[in-house]
Parts: C-alpha cells; structure tokens; sequence
C-alpha cells in the first residue's frame, strides 16, 4: 500500500468495543475517532473507567480475551490492523509499536536480568547477535538517565526502584526505535515527586527520536506541557479532541470544562475555594445508551440532549467535540480569548 | 548464590544432627532396649548380661555419640533379626526403592506438568475437564486397589506385565505408574493454578507487547515463574516416595526399603529402623536441600536467603 510521509501514523475510524458480560454485554468504546501524526503526541484523558486502558491495548492487539473489537478503519501506516494476522501484529509489537504500561513493580519478569529483557525484543525483531543488542541496551539506558548502565544489566528488577524500573520499561520501548509509542498512565504507581520527572523524560525522548505517542495520565499539568493533540473521553466516547492549545484555552463540551476546572490554576484558583468536582455518576454502558452519556451530570442539558449528537467543528479545523449547546461553544471560544 | 548455598547447607546439617538425634532416642522411647532383645523368658541377669554387652548401660549421651560415628562411616550395627549388618541389609534394599522413587517422580512430573499447562492454557476446555478428572481420580483411588486393579487386568487377563518380582526394567512399570499416579494430582493442580496466575500477571502482557510467540511466552515467561512451587512440593514428595512407598512394594513383592522398614517395626528390629528413619530422613533434607537451590537458581529473589 502505497503511503505518503504526512499520513497519519495512526488513523482511528468508529472504533468500538464491547465486554460480554453473564446477561448483556458492556460496551466500554462506543465508537471513536481520531488521527495520530508521526512524530506527534496525544495525551487521552477521562476519568476512570472511561475506555482509555482498552482503546490502547486494541490497538496494539492484547485486548483480553472476549472482548470484541469493532471498527470501520483500524490503520497503522497503512496497515489494516483488522485484519493482520496474530503473527504480523507480533512482528509489528515491540518493534514498529511499542507499549508502557502503569505498573513498573510487576510489568518486568522477576525470573530474568534488565539486560536479557531489555535485548529480548531487539533480538526477536533485529535478528541482533548479543553483543550488538547489549551496546544498544547500555545505550538506551543511558538515555533514560540510568548511571552505571552496563552494570544494571545484570539486576534482576526486585534490585531495582519502581522509578529506575519504569525507566527501563522506556528503554525498553524505545529498543527498536518504534514509530509509535503506547503509554498507558505510566507514572501513576510512582513517588509523586517522580512523576513529572519520568513524564518529562518520555515527552523529550519521544521528541527527540521522532516517535508518535499515545499517552494516558491523569495529569492535567502534564498534558498542559508535553502535548500536541488531547482527546477527552467519557463513557466510551471522545467528547472533544483538538490541539493541546484549543483544548485548554478554548474549552467547548461541558466535561472538558468541568475536568479543567478539577485542577487548581495558580494564580486563578482562589485558596479555599472548592475545586470544580464534577456531582454525578456515569451511566450504564450495558445497554445502549442513546444521546449524551454526559447529560445526566451536565448543568446544560436540555431535551436536545437526548437525540443524537453529531460531531461538531470549533472554531478551526482541528477541534471538534460532541455536544448540542451553542452555548459551550460560545463560553469555550470567550474563555480562549 | 555461593552464599545461599552454604547458608542452606549449614542449615541442612542442623536439621540433619536434630534428626539425628531423634532417630537415635527412638530406641528408648519404645522401652527398655536390653528386655527386648533378651525375648520373653529371659531372666534378669540374662537382661543385665545383655544391656552390657550392647552397652546400653552406658550415658546416653555417650551412646548417641558412639552411635553417630559409626553411623557417619557407614556402620548402623546389626540387625537383631537378620544378624547381618544393617547398612548391607539397607543398601541392598535401597537401590529398589531409590529405582522405585525415581521413576514414580519422574512419571509424575512428565504427565503432571504439561497436563497443568495445557489446562492452563485453555481454562475450562475439554483437556481442562479431563485433567481435572484424572486428578481427582488419582486422589479418591486407593494405591493398593489400583495396584491390584493394573495387576488384574495387564498381568492376569492380557498377560502383558509381570505381577511381582524386580528383575528387569519391566517389573518396575506398574509400580511406577501406580506410585507416580498418586502424587500426580497435587503437582498438576499446582501447575495449574501456578501457570493461571502467572499468565494473568504483568510481565506476560509485557512479554506479549514486545512481539514474543507463545511459546516464548508460555515456556521463557511463564513456567519458569509458575514451576517454582511445583519445585519444592516434588521435593516433598519425593522424599515421600522413598520412605512411604511400603504400599506399593506390597502390592507389588517388590522387597524395597519401605518394605523392610514395615517389617523391621513388626519385628522391633530397632537398629533396622533406626538406620531406614536416619536414612530416610536425609533423604528428604538432601530433597529440601536441592529444591531450594533449583528455585534459588529460578528465581533470582530467593538467592537472598
Ligand atoms: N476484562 C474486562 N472485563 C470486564 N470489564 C472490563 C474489562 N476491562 C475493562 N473493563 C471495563 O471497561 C471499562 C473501561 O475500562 P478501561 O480500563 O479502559 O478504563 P480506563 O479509562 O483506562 O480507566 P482508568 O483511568 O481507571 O485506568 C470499565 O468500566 C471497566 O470496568
Ligand atoms: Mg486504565
């Protein structure tokens, strides 16, 4: 197939995905959309439970078993991940994408050194002999900021912090000079006083070496800092997606302005004040839900709200959200300016 | 590793000594050793000539001590019912029943652990099902009614297996398969739910993500991590084998250590006894000992000690 350089490296189209359940079944993605650059970063954010985990293991195909996955286009560079096979999404894992995952203390196999697992998918994609893959192990950890690299590679990770170990998740990821990176809230295991530092860390490495990425974090000053696009999600759906820059200056759907208004600003947000919490519960994903999953909790909502609601285009081109009112737009494009 | 090995080994000489000592207090704690021995219409002086000519009227301690050094070279004493040396009498014995424990461990281990991984593999499948049923099977029949059950019918309806005897290599099969059977369950269980658990952890989502096969998934990622249980409960049961296998060498006229060991109690053979517990006893800390060096040898976080 035939692709151009300024094609997405990623491109999304109606992705859903349902858990079935005993009686019915939880229909966790509820179709979503969106592109991925080379070289670019999306941050997805949404609170728990939103569908964030499983939109990133179906792209790089370890869903668990029985969930399905639907979609009218699945693209990696061209690829149809629809329909490639266990053995091309294999070859495709851990050398052209590559995963972070939250847990640094358990995601690394106690029985084996950092180094034998830091070459192991060099070695399975390069066809590397040990020697080369050991120098570009020392390498990669130098470059996540690990001293004495060429002696960690003989630690088993229970001799290792949870922040040197995510570190070396990073070193791990970034082996094969993937082209596109999954993290999936990599810091939230770790020390507070870490997790900007190994944030930071990713968004400079997946800069400097070019790799698109993917990043889930409950960070909003993180966002704030390393992102170029952010898509928001609630209850399965992408409620507005945009430039980092429109997203937080320009505010459309009334959840993203209720999550921005979650995190204090200093400087705007009165001392004592109580932060922007947003009242309600998410509705049930079991069964189909029709209109806004939001309205419920939505201080906006109208009968509109219940019928479909379509995309719709902000200001410019780059960010859309879904949401009936004319009036979010109007408080969103006055807060941006 | 050098220094969890010493550690374990020192440990094990502890253990050893400890055992050691009970074996030895076994004589007394089953009465007077010299009235015994001098049967039933001896007289008391009959019984005092005894007690010095064996020395029990020596110190325990002195005793125990004496007993020891000669154990460590190989001297256990005599056999108050053979009247041969009991540690030829033991070692003539044990080859049959260290054959017997081999064999059943090994034939254990090689249906036990791929069937718990297959299980594993496909949770609630056909093969799951089926594993589940030869566990439990293995658990609720009796070791002498299988025996008598693979006797009744390879050797007395197909002719195919010789009933009894330690001859050749086929006298050991149904033996093998009947003392191999009974400690199957426990370890394909352990496989099992070892292999469940590990699949579902971290580092196989991890192993995936960077593009592994499954098999490298399966037998680099996984079984190393869920065999280490597996490791230690073998141990145990071999141990087991050897010293609790008299069932079997019943069934089968196998004349092995077990064996004796029965009819030396039946007989208050003590220094018998004695010697097959000392013995019997290492064996399970020699097992111990080896287990915890492969598990150190697995998994890396053991090697603390
Ligand atoms: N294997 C599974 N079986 C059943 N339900 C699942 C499974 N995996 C996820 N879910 C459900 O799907 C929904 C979305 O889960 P997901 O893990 O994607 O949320 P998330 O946005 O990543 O949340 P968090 O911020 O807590 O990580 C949740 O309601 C979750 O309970
Ligand atoms: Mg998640």
């Amino acid at each position: 197939m035939e692709t151009a350089v300024n094609d997405p490296i990623l491109k999304v189209r109606n992705l859903r995905l349902t858990i079935p359940l005993g009686a019915g079944s939880l229909n966790a993605v509820r179709g979503i959309d969106f592109d991925l650059q080379r070289g670019e970063t999306l941050c997805i954010v949404g609170e728990s439970g939103s569908g964030k985990s499983l939109t990133a293991l179906s792209i790089i195909d370890l869903l668990g078993r029985g969930i399905e996955r639907r979609a009218d286009r699945l693209e990696f560079d061209g690829i149809d991940l629809l329909k490639a096979g266990r053995s091309q999404m294999r070859s495709l894992r851990g050398d052209r994408m590559a995963m972070i995952f939250q847990e640094p203390m358990t995601s690394l196999n106690p029985a084996y050194t950092i180094g034998d697992q830091l070459v192991e998918a060099f070695r399975l994609h390069r066809k590397a002999d040990r020697a080369a893959a050991r120098a570009r192990a020392v390498e990669l950890l130098e470059k996540v900021g690990i001293t004495a690299a060429a002696s960690r590679l003989g630690q088993y990770p229970h001799q290792l912090s949870g922040g040197l170990r995510q570190r070396v998740m990073i070193a791990m990821a970034l082996m094969c000079e993937p082209e596109l990176i999954i993290a999936d809230e990599p810091t939230t295991a770790l020390d507070v006083t870490i997790q900007a530092q190994i944030l930071h860390l990713l968004a400079e490495l997946t800069r400097e070496m070019g790799v698109a990425m993917i990043l889930i974090t409950h960070d909003l000053g993180v966002v704030a800092r390393v992102a170029d696009k952010v898509a928001v999600m609630y209850a399965g759906e992408l409620v507005e997606t945009g430039t980092a820059k429109k997203v937080f200056e320009a505010p459309v759907h009334p959840y993203t302005r209720g999550l921005l208004g979650c995190i204090p600003v200093p400087g705007r947000t009165q001392r004592g004040a109580p932060l922007g919490a947003i009242p309600g519960i998410v509705p049930s994903l079991i069964s189909e839900v029709s209109g806004c999953a939001f309205r419920s909790r939505c201080a906006e909502a109208t009968e509109a709200c219940g019928a479909f609601i379509p995309h719709r285009v902000a200001s410019e081109g780059s960010h859309s959200f879904r949401c009936v009112h004319e009036s979010g737009r109007k408080a969103g494009a006055e807060a941006g300016t | 590793m050098l220094v969890f090995i010493l550690k374990r080994l020192g440990l094990a000489a502890l253990v050893a000594v400890t055992v050691s000592a009970i074996s030895f207090s076994l004589l007394f704690l089953a009465g007077d050793p010299a009235t015994a021995l001098a049967g039933e219409q001896a007289t008391d002086v009959d019984i005092e000539a005894i007690r010095r000519l064996y020395g029990f009227d020596r110190p325990v301690l002195v005793q125990y001590w004496d007993w020891l050094a000669k154990a460590l070279q190989g001297d256990f004493g005599e056999s108050y019912y053979f009247k041969l040396p009991v540690a030829d009498l033991v070692l003539q014995r044990l080859s049959i029943t260290m054959t017997l424990g081999v064999c059943g461990i090994s034939f254990a281990l090689l249906t036990a652990v791929p069937l718990g991984v297959i299980a594993a593999i496909r949770p609630n499948s056909l093969i799951d099902r089926l594993a589940l049923l030869l566990s439990v099977m293995g658990q609720a029949m009796p070791s002498f009614w299988f025996g008598l059950m693979l006797i009744v019918i390879f050797s007395i309806q197909l002719g195919w297996l010789p009933p009894s005897g330690t001859k050749t290599w086929v006298h050991f099969i149904m033996p093998t398969v009947v003392l191999g059977y009974y400690a199957m369950p426990a370890i394909m269980r352990l496989t099992r739910a070892g292999m469940l658990e590990v699949l579902a952890s971290d580092y196989i989502r991890t192993a995936r993500a960077k593009g592994a096969g499954e098999g490298r998934v399966l037998f680099k990622h996984a079984l190393r991590n869920a065999i280490i249980p597996v490791v230690s409960l073998a141990a145990v049961q071999m141990g087991f084998m050897l010293g609790g296998s008299i069932v079997v060498e019943s069934i089968f006229a196998l004349h092995g250590a077990g064996y004796l060991a029965w009819e030396s109690i039946g007989r208050n053979d003590l220094p018998t006894v004695q010697a097959l517990i000392l013995i019997f006893s290492m064996f399970y800390i020699v097992f111990t000992f080896l287990s915890d060096v492969v598990n150190a040898w697995l998994d890396p976080r053991m090697r603390a000690g």
